[in-house]
């Protein structure tokens, strides 16, 4: 962003009251690739869109289960978000241990957020540099929480971070409002379609992107944190292109003759 | 802060403590470990009925034989939705109900919807039991946890106990000390799924009245209690009528023939 004279240290205020270092920090966070997050009263979805260093490598894993209630998607420096995946988990399964039930979502998010905070005050640590979608189930229902390096969280309904999230975002704002009551098939759509949203042209297939859900079934039995199989994915994007074709087709001749007039496509 | 309630309850580190570790490490070791129990309560019951979970006690606490305090409440209410009873050292029970206070008041704090019901106490308290049992300094109790909690598929009743060595269970009744030679025959016998609480409170009055024959250090003022999904109620003490006018009791030196 900018050089100045009070970003080298975390513990040095600005003399407008910001703390540089851990705004550079969620700078890191917007340039990982794309993760969403949303809800229903029951369920909580994550999806993520899988970047991958090279053609030759495999992708990198962002979409972590921390609990049998719980998981997280995370943006930014992944071994960061590595790190706190293992804390996640460790505070879930100590948690259990003493209480033999499932910690509540909202006492994991802050525990992880005051985990953070720590680093912001402490002259020889630096911000984790990367945001995470806590994303569970507990007593009160789903809930999805951001989670970002200045220590901070918030409770969503749905939610983007990482590159080209405001386009995902632009699209969960739209529909947001009905989430509470979406069967956990129309929260998946919802999601791959905001995940759609940031590929920019690119297209949607079960290999670029991971899709994961947690929730309670009406009759009351619980679906575990899961990352959904890649076979299915496919399935659900196929539907979901086929849906969209059909309406379109009379117009698909106009629209053609416009996309060879049409501008390059927009830089989000 | 959990982190540190933890450390209390397992005879953390804070001043008194650290005196002691200091004689320890100096050669004047002196013991500060339970060694034995002073001041006791004796047997209680419990049991799962319709609408939750009920359990009774009397209100006698002992020191050695003398039936030293007789108006003791060894059933306490435990957030919203659990009871708890004590047998043995009555100061362990005051220890351990200052602990779930303490639990109960963070749980409270957090006001976000969540709470902790009996499955989650009963659990704790047998990691603490447990933890004090391998640091050879127990609390010299056996307790009874029983509750109701809402769940996703209905009210959902619990009951279970753990001791001085971290013994844990869950069962449909349970009973403690002299209640577990004397009461638990008559409550397998008796015991149905779904008893209403008129039902229920016969059945305990049943052992009650044995163990006030059979248990002398058991006295003759009870107090009853239930846990239903509407919240606890603790039952002010009463005592049950007792028979004594049995044959042999009349002139019972009859047959006993002495020298004088």
């Amino acid at each position: 962003m900018f050089r100045n004279q009070y970003d080298t240290d975390v513990t040095t205020w600005s003399p407008q009251g910001r703390l540089f270092q851990v705004e550079y920090a969620m700078e890191a966070v917007k340039q990982g690739s794309a993760c969403v997050g949303l809800r229903s009263r029951t369920h909580a979805v994550l999806a993520a869109a899988n970047k991958a260093a090279s053609e030759l490598s495999s992708h990198q894993r962002k979409v972590f289960r921390v609990a049998e209630h719980a998981g997280v998607a995370l943006a930014g420096l992944t071994a960061d978000g590595r790190v706190l995946s293992r804390f996640l988990r460790s505070e879930c399964i100590n948690h259990s241990f003493v209480y033999e039930s499932p910690l509540p979502v909202s006492r994991l998010a802050l525990r992880l957020a005051d985990k953070a905070q720590v680093c912001t005050q402490r002259s020889w640590k630096r911000p984790y540099g990367v945001g995470l979608l806590v994303a569970g189930l507990d007593e009160t229902g789903a809930h999805l929480y951001y989670n970002c390096p200045s220590g901070n969280y918030f409770e969503y309904q749905a939610f983007a971070i990482g590159s080209r999230s405001q386009a995902a975002k632009t699209f969960l704002e739209r529909r947001f409002e009905k989430y509470n009551d979406y069967t956990p098939e129309q929260l998946v759509k919802d999601a791959l379609s905001a995940i759609k949203e940031t590929l920019q042209g690119e297209k949607l297939t079960s290999s670029n992107c991971t899709v994961a859900i947690v929730g309670r079934k009406d009759d009351g039995t619980m679906e575990p944190f899961e990352t959904i199989d890649a076979k299915r994915i496919q399935e659900i994007i196929d539907s979901m292109e086929a849906a969209e074709e059909a309406p379109a087709e009379p117009s698909a001749m106009q629209q053609e003759e416009e996309g060879t007039d049409a501008a390059a496509p927009m830089d989000i | 802060m959990e982190e540190q309630k933890w450390d209390q309850s397992m005879g953390g580190f804070n001043a008194a403590s650290r005196s002691q570790m200091a004689e320890a490490a100096a050669g004047g070791e002196e013991s500060q470990r339970t060694l034995y129990p002073y001041v006791t309560g004796t047997s209680v019951i419990a049991l799962k009925y319709k609408d939750g979970v009920i359990m009774a006690c009397d209100t006698g606490a002992s020191y050695g034989s003398t039936l030293r305090y007789k108006s003791v409440e060894r059933i306490k209410a435990v957030g919203k939705h659990s009871l708890i009873g004590g047998s043995g050292e009555f100061s362990d029970f005051q220890e351990i109900l200052r602990y779930l206070d303490e639990l109960t008041l963070s749980d409270h704090m957090w006001d976000d919807g969540n709470s902790l019901g009996p499955k989650e106490i009963h659990s704790y308290l047998t990691r603490v039991m447990y933890n004090r049992r391998n640091k050879f300094d127990p609390l010299w109790n056996a307790l009874i946890l029983g509750g109701v909690k809402m769940g996703p598929k209905g009210a959902e009743k619990y009951l279970g106990m753990v001791n001085m060595i971290g013994t844990h269970f869950e069962e449909n009744h349970i009973a403690t000390g002299f209640g577990n030679h004397l009461a638990i025959p008559i409550l397998r016998a008796e015991w149905r799924e779904d008893m209403t609480f008129e039902e229920a409170v016969k059945l305990v009055e049943k052992c009650l009245l044995v163990l006030l024959y059979r248990d002398r250090s058991s006295i003759n003022k009870f107090q009853v209690a239930k846990i239903t999904t509407e919240g606890a109620t603790i039952y002010p003490p009463y005592s049950l009528k007792t028979f004594w006018g049995f044959s042999h009791f009349e002139n019972p030196a009859q047959g006993a023939v002495g020298s004088w």
